[in-house]
């Protein structure tokens, strides 16, 4: 198949290495990876902090850039940006743009998937021939939980890691409070819940949490680390890329 | 001047001209009947009334005055709905008193407990119907008083709520109850007997 | 067609800003600031919520058709709505019919002085209540209160909030926030006659509030209530309880008066079949609740002699005009939201200042009352007072799909607030990320942060408004590279050509 990455602005920007492994571990499963450079951002901050017109020129520019029928299928590592696209473009063309964008917007966000959606339903796989010789749990983040349904399909994916001690994460389900501009706006709320799911994290002993967002493991390893817990954060990606010949090249996290 | 009736009225319609609703199609594939037999109905009624606190005992049609007797063992004195069948009685040897309206609310507090019959009872949530039918006597008679026996035919006992519901004239007054008055205010701990009966005994008679 | 067409002179008016409990005295944010730091009320909501949140999973687990009754039960609130008019008519002839006097209320005003007439006309200095939203949020307890009439409540949870002084903080336990101990407090200090000698057991606590109100309800003269649901085709009205304080209310006193919000009717008896499996497993977590009684008019020999029936409108009306945010007003008060709430069980309900609190709070609460255009008004904080999680639409037996009804409203509290510094950031932000070129310039400025981070790579302090940021939580510095320079370098290439070797090999 020939894929398109979107590696999301906060991927491309400030967390990379989930990105490249994103890339990496898609072509060695035999897809033909490729990136289109026109993408930018899915303006899901946009639309969730009350800015839906600001968000229409990056729902034009998303749809412009995935909607092509060359690209079989689009894939990111981000369950928020995922479920913006395929929830949340459509409602933005519909009410501040044309028919025309939103016809397209569909087409490019009916493709779109979730990196574990799309080894798992599409591919068809969940060993992927992964090596993690460490101790992890998972984080499921309500996104990919609610609104994407992802259900336990990086949790499948996870235990054919080989050397990789998964634990389950006491009230996983929580979130972690990130929510955008949330934590920004009512960031003592934010905190409090950050506290609960540190707590959690903490007492299943892991070296590190794991998510497929990087938006909600900044979050969370922001405050693992103001906290010097020195337990790590790793987006799932990063863990499925991994192998023996290529352990984990360089956490992207700060313990 | 205008009347808040038509104000208010006006501006219902109103906000539904300003945005339309699309029509709406209900869809109606819940389920709304069980065809449970006799016996399933029987052990989740019982399981179910069990579970929620309320005395359960079973007899056949003939052993209705002896089990009546016995689900009324602590009570002296009670009363009965005016077109409850007497019969049931025959065993019970506290006073009995008929109430035909005139009994006064606090004459009710003062009697040890109510006896009657019922309307209809879903076995899947275990809840009695009331309908203030003449054996059941009005909405006070089972309020008041802090026992309540209750009698319920199998033959009524159905599944679902969708099957009670259908049983029911809505225009009736309608009381349901689900095992005795409890409360959960109170750090949502379950805890039973607060303002309505406290004990409630539930006789299945299982044939007719 | 525009509202001047329609001869109107706007959008039909929110509830009024001076009666009632639909806005509080100050923003989300700093209410929960102090919420925050109640520690005992913050272990008290976490063990409530997190008993009901197993209750209630529990019992929809065992219901094989609950995806079913949720559509359906969406679908005869969103039924009822878009007929709302012709259904009130029905409703109102029906109760007529039946003995009953239906009278209509504008707003809270209104309400509350048809209540208060009613009962001064009948010459009672006290009513009974029943637990009642729709009078909570028009202050009808205060407004009796200064006409010199004492309204008692009778559910146990509202007692405690009304001997306590206090406001109540959740919908279907007020009192959620106050543990056993410190109700024992409340009685032994506030209820005439009390035992004192009064233990914390629940069971003891429940006991001396049946005593209490005994008397008072053999004595009733004049009731209060709420409704659960109107039923258009008969005139039918419920209410669902568990303590019998309910049945006593509806019983006993030779008056009723129930206020109703408009958006409670449904169209037939029928649909109740639906409602009454949705709302005890997703309130309570039970099968059913204890009780749950209904009437229709007066039945002779039975009940109050006299039955009168106020239709509030109060704010929905402007809600129904919203043809997304009207979905609110498909609620049936569970308060599952509430307590599968992140933020509610951190928070409390107190902080939203309003009636209604928790997710459906804040959707309905703005819409109901308004957000004013003032910058500060407590209810336009409503709509960003959660994480958009989505944990309350899961649970919603209704299918309100809230995360979306907030984001809306943000987008329409924004429309109204132009030119604030947000906006212009937005604004920004949505410029430099509408093309790649834009875009790739902001990143290499971006990455001047990475003299913020020390040594170590962390960025402990920002300024504002990055500061709540940095506050509790660290950044990581920019990396040295964006993906899409790896993307392009001679490194970035080299990975993936040896990913393809791979692949090809089937190495993996």
């Amino acid at each position: 198949m020939r894929v398109a990455l979107f590696a999301t602005c906060l991927g491309d920007s400030l967390f990379p290495e989930a990105v490249k492994a994103t890339a990496i571990l898609l072509t060695r499963l035999g897809q033909e990876v490729v990136f289109p450079p026109g993408q930018t951002c899915c303006g899901q901050m946009h639309v969730n902090t009350g800015y839906q017109a600001d968000a229409l020129p990056l729902v034009r520019n998303y749809a412009a850039d995935f909607a092509d029928e060359s690209i079989d299928a689009v894939v990111a590592p981000s369950g928020s940006c995922v479920g913006s696209v395929r929830h949340q473009h459509g409602t933005v063309a519909e009410h501040h743009g044309t028919p025309a964008l939103r016809e397209r917007a569909g087409r490019a966000g009916g493709k779109t998937y979730e990196l574990a959606e799309f080894l798992v339903d599409v591919l068809g796989v969940t060993d992927v021939g992964a090596y993690f010789p460490h101790r992890v749990t998972y984080h499921p983040t309500c996104h990919s939980l609610r609104m994407l349904r992802v259900g336990d399909k990086p949790l499948r994916l996870l235990r054919q890691v080989r050397a990789l001690d998964l634990v389950t994460l006491p009230e996983a389900e929580q979130c972690c409070g990130f929510g955008g501009t949330f934590a920004l706006k009512n960031s003592e709320t934010s905190t409090a819940m950050l506290a609960d799911k540190m707590r959690n994290i903490t007492a299943t002993d892991a070296e590190f949490c794991c998510a497929g967002d990087s938006s909600c493991l900044m979050h969370i390893g922001g405050g693992l680390s103001r906290l010097r817990t020195g337990v790590g954060t790793v987006h799932l990606a990063q863990i499925l890329a991994s192998t023996e010949q290529h352990v984990l090249a360089e956490p992207e996290v700060i313990v | 001047m205008v009347n808040a009736r038509d104000v208010v009225l006006g501006r219902v319609r109103e906000a539904l001209a300003a945005a339309p609703p699309r029509p709406v199609e209900i869809p109606r594939d819940y389920r709304r009947e069980r065809g449970l037999s006799d016996q399933r109905r029987l052990d989740m009624v019982v399981d179910r009334l069990t579970e929620y606190g309320a005395g359960v005992y079973r007899c056949r049609a003939e052993e209705t005055a002896t089990t009546v007797a016995a689900a009324l063992s602590d009570a002296r004195r009670i009363v009965v709905p005016p077109g409850l069948d007497r019969s049931w009685l025959a065993e019970f040897s506290g006073s009995v008193e008929v109430d035909s309206g005139e009994f006064s609310v606090r004459a009710l507090d003062e009697v040890d407990g109510v006896l009657t019959s019922s309307a209809v009872t879903c076995a899947e949530t275990g809840t009695v119907f009331l309908d203030a039918s003449s054996d059941q006597g009005r909405r006070a008679l089972t309020l008041v008083p802090d026992l309540h026996v209750c009698v319920v035919e199998l033959s009524s006992v159905v599944a679902g709520i969708p099957e009670a519901v259908a049983e029911l004239e809505p225009t009736r007054p309608i009381t349901m109850i689900s095992g005795p008055s409890a409360t959960s205010d109170i750090e949502l701990d379950r805890v039973e007997g607060v303002h309505g009966p406290r004990t409630l005994r539930v006789v299945v008679r299982v044939d007719r | 067609m525009s509202r001047a067409f329609l001869g109107l002179p706007g959008p039909p008016p929110r509830a009024p800003r001076d009666t009632g409990y639909l806005r509080g005295q100050r923003p989300f944010p700093s209410a929960a600031h102090a919420a925050l730091e109640d520690s005992q009320q913050r272990r008290n909501l976490g063990k409530a919520t997190g008993t009901i949140r197993d209750k209630r999973a529990r019992m929809v687990e065992e219901v094989p058709d609950w995806e079913r009754l949720r559509s359906a039960g969406a679908a005869i609130k969103a039924d009822a709505l878009a007929r709302l008019p012709e259904l009130l008519e029905r409703f109102e002839s029906a109760v007529t019919e039946r003995g009953g006097v239906v009278h209509w209320a504008r707003d809270a005003v209104e309400a509350n002085e048809i209540v208060t007439r009613l009962v001064a006309d009948r010459g009672a200095d006290e009513v009974l209540k029943v637990k009642s939203m729709a009078t909570q949020e028009i202050g009808l307890n205060e407004h009796l209160a200064a006409e010199g009439i004492s309204a008692v409540e009778t559910d146990l949870a509202e007692l405690i909030v009304q001997l306590g002084g206090d406001r109540p903080s959740h919908i279907l336990v007020p009192a959620i926030h106050r543990n056993r101990a410190e109700i024992r407090d409340i009685f032994l200090r506030e209820m005439p006659g009390v035992d004192p000698d009064l233990d914390d057991d629940p069971r003891s606590l429940a006991e001396q509030a049946r005593k209490y109100l005994r008397a008072k309800f053999m004595d009733a003269r004049v009731a209060v209530s709420g409704a659960n649901f109107g039923i258009a085709d008969t005139g039918t009205l419920s209410v669902v309880e568990s303590e019998g304080n309910g049945r006593m209310c509806l019983t006993m006193p030779e008056t009723l008066v129930t206020v109703m919000g408009i958006e409670k009717l449904v169209p037939s008896f029928a649909d109740l079949e639906v409602f009454l499996q949705l709302l005890p497993r997703s309130s309570t977590g039970e099968r059913m609740n204890p009780y749950t009684s209904m009437w229709t008019g007066v039945t002779a020999g039975d009940g109050p002699r006299e039955f009168h029936l106020v239709l509030l409108d109060n704010g929905r009306s402007a809600t129904l005009a919203d043809g997304v945010g009207r979905e609110a007003l498909r609620c049936i008060r569970c308060s599952a939201c509430l307590n599968v709430c992140p933020v509610y069980e951190r928070t409390g309900g107190k902080a939203y200042g309003s009636t209604y609190p928790g997710p459906i709070g804040a959707v309905l609460t703005p819409q109901l009352a308004g957000m004013h255009e003032t910058r500060d008004d407590p209810n336009a904080s409503l709509p960003y007072a959660s994480s958009l999680c989505g944990a309350c639409y899961d649970v919603c037996p209704v299918k309100i799909d809230i995360p979306s009804l907030l984001v809306e409203l943000r987008h329409q509290h924004v429309e109204r607030s132009r030119y604030t510094a947000e906006a212009a950031m937005m604004r920004a932000a949505s410029l430099a990320m509408s093309s790649a070129t834009r875009f790739t310039k902001a990143q290499r400025a971006s990455r001047l942060g990475r003299v913020l981070g020390g040594s170590d790579g962390r960025i402990t302090a920002l300024p504002p408004p990055f500061a709540a940021w940095t506050s509790a939580r660290d950044l990581p510095v920019p990396p040295r590279e964006t993906f899409r320079e790896w993307w392009e370098s001679e490194q970035g290439r080299a990975a993936m050509a040896r990913a393809r070797r791979e692949a090809e090999r089937g190495e993996w």
